[in-house]
């Protein structure tokens, strides 16, 4: 029974609500990036909701040098990477093991490794801190790396034996048969074979290790060794709430590498966080 | 082909080094931490024996019924949230704004990868009141609502709905993609057909197609639970547990008794309860999903 009115309303009603939902996602974060360039006096005499008079960048500088921000990024630099290269390395001969190879407790192996995904993290977080107290690793960036790599790999390898599945046996079989060795069949066949899901899993894990705050608070005390998001947590500490310019800038120094990341891989990201849920 | 698709040294060589990190650092302190409920005492003051005492306190510890029930507030508002919002978004984005609908699951979904801290550090602007009003309490005195103004996170009550709704915020934009994933796979003809027999709106979406995405949504389900019972960066980095206790969930209230006040033993068994909730509650969900099937 509609009628052109009533589907003329729906229709704005509709689009009304597509602006609603638009604006309660973007606009908490255009706002901190707006907040982040208001010069100091604006906190005070004009409302928050107001954008900034001129780019006053200062407050980056500030940020990223008193605030110790530039420390801060070197820190998580040095632990992300060397994590997800391990990850990556580890999660994939393991897995290529478990799908490609022929040996009897392969599928109890994986079931292992699967029971890793629901651990919540303060189960382990006292006895790593006994061990790590034990061998020197608290304070320490190599032992978060640890930690990462441990944590990535059972979501990493259960998604790269769900894409060794889509790899054919008879293409592993014929280079069997050609006479090469195993390493060369991983490394030359395997591997590339499963390049886009190495792209995605990277990525998952990039967000998951680079954003981490439980180990690094828990494992890294050192101020001079803190990771972006504890140092963070801290930042706002010092400065309190009078320096509202280079908190904001500090938040946003955090939000824009993923950001920047997400903008340009949108696709895959979504793809790839969502992809374990979906399977799982 | 057995030779050298079953070589030994190779599968060792392959599995040798996600094992061996896997189980230092994930599996043995599983088991260690059980230990530690037998014990009490820190690194520092060295531990001795209790037996079942920490077991015991648990039971008669008021404090942590109180985050108990706290953690279960918060995982029924937020599932309940993440995974409603996330299922309007999903049937949103396949019914009304359809193929178009890329650049809004997209912008929808980008809070997901964004550092908990800095959401948590946002959100704290957003709300603040002194010295300066921050977001909401500014847009409310635009609007001539003094009335409503006043210290968000600094009151219990509105504190913990803050932390959900930061919760929700960062979080539904995923469940929105999943579910959507799992709408595109429902078969365009059974929808034809339902819309030919009259069924539409509500009552397409709740005899139609919630049957028919069912499997996909009971992960949404188990994966926002699983998340939401371990709740603890967002607190940390938006409340610190308070204000009094009023957002302190158990895994914050484990990590105070751990951390801050040195017992290893009782943190651990509020950490061995945490584990053993987690897999009830999969188990619980994975149960139901089952026998509805067959």
């Amino acid at each position: 029974m509609n009628t052109s009115g009533g589907k003329w309303i729906g229709n704005i009603l509709g689009k009304l609500l597509v602006f609603i939902i638009v604006v309660i996602t973007v606009y908490p974060v255009f706002w901190l990036l707006m907040s982040s360039l208001k010069a100091p006096g604006e906190f005070s005499t004009s409302p928050m909701y107001t954008l900034p008079e001129s780019f006053h960048i200062q407050n980056y500088i500030d940020a990223w040098k008193d605030g110790n921000m530039g420390v801060y990024f070197r820190n998580s630099i040095i632990a992300t990477f060397p994590s997800l290269l391990f990850i990556i390395l580890f999660g994939a001969a393991a897995a290529f093991a478990i799908e490609k190879m022929r040996w009897k407790i392969s599928r109890g192996m994986l079931l292992v490794f699967l029971v890793g995904i629901m651990v919540p993290v303060p189960i382990v977080l006292l006895p790593l801190f006994t061990i790590f107290f034990n061998v020197g690793l608290l304070n320490n960036l190599l032992g978060l790396i640890l930690v990462y790599v441990a944590f990535g790999l059972p979501l990493t390898i259960f998604l790269f034996t769900s894409y060794f599945k889509a790899v054919p046996n008879e293409l592993i079989e014929s280079a069997v048969m050609d006479g090469a060795s195993i390493y060369r069949i991983f490394i030359s066949i395997a591997m590339p074979m499963i390049m886009n899901a190495v792209v995605t899993v990277t990525l998952v894990q990039f967000f998951f290790v680079w954003n981490d705050l439980i180990f690094a608070m828990t494992f890294i005390s050192d101020s001079e060794l803190r990771t972006i998001q504890t140092g963070l947590m801290s930042f706002s500490g010092e400065y309190g709430q009078r320096q509202w310019g280079p908190t904001f800038a500090a938040i946003s120094m955090a939000v824009l590498p993923t950001l920047i990341l997400y903008l340009f891989l949108n696709k895959t990201v979504m793809k790839g966080m969502t992809s374990g849920a979906v399977k799982g | 082909m057995k030779e050298v698709l079953g070589d030994r040294k190779a599968i060792l060589l392959f599995m040798l080094p996600a094992l061996l990190i896997y189980i230092v650092i994930l599996l043995v302190p599983i088991v260690w931490s059980s230990v530690y409920t037998f014990y009490e005492g820190s690194l520092i003051k060295g531990f001795s024996f209790v037996g079942i005492q920490n077991y015991i306190q648990l039971f008669n510890d008021s404090n942590f019924f109180s985050s108990l029930w706290i953690t279960l507030k918060f995982t029924l508002i937020v599932t309940t949230g993440q995974v409603f919002l996330g299922l309007m978004l999903s049937l949103l984005y396949v019914f009304y704004i359809k193929r178009a609908s890329f650049l809004i699951r997209t912008l929808v979904f980008f809070p997901v990868v964004l550092p908990t801290v800095a959401i948590a550090q946002l959100f704290a602007k957003l709300f603040e009141i002194a010295p300066n009003y921050g977001l909401v309490n500014s847009v409310l005195t635009a609007f001539h609502l003094e009335t409503w103004v006043q210290a968000w996170l600094g009151q219990p009550e509105t504190a913990f709905w803050i932390l959900c709704i930061m919760e929700i915020w960062k979080a539904m934009g995923f469940y929105a993609v999943i579910l959507y994933a799992g709408l595109m796979d429902v078969p365009e003809d059974v929808l034809e057909a339902a819309k030919i027999d009259g069924a539409k709106g509500w009552k397409m979406t709740q005899f139609i197609i919630l049957p028919l995405i069912k499997p996909i949504l009971i992960s949404a389900i188990i994966f926002s639970l699983s998340g939401t019972l371990k709740v603890f960066e967002q607190v940390v980095a938006l409340t610190g547990g308070g204000p009094g206790k009023s957002t302190t969930t158990l895994s914050v209230y484990m990590y105070q008794h751990a951390f801050t006040n040195g017992n290893y033993g009782y943190g651990s068994t509020v950490a061995l309860f945490l584990l053993f909730m987690t897999l009830v509650v999969t188990l619980i969900v994975y149960k139901v999903s089952w026998k509805d099937q067959t």
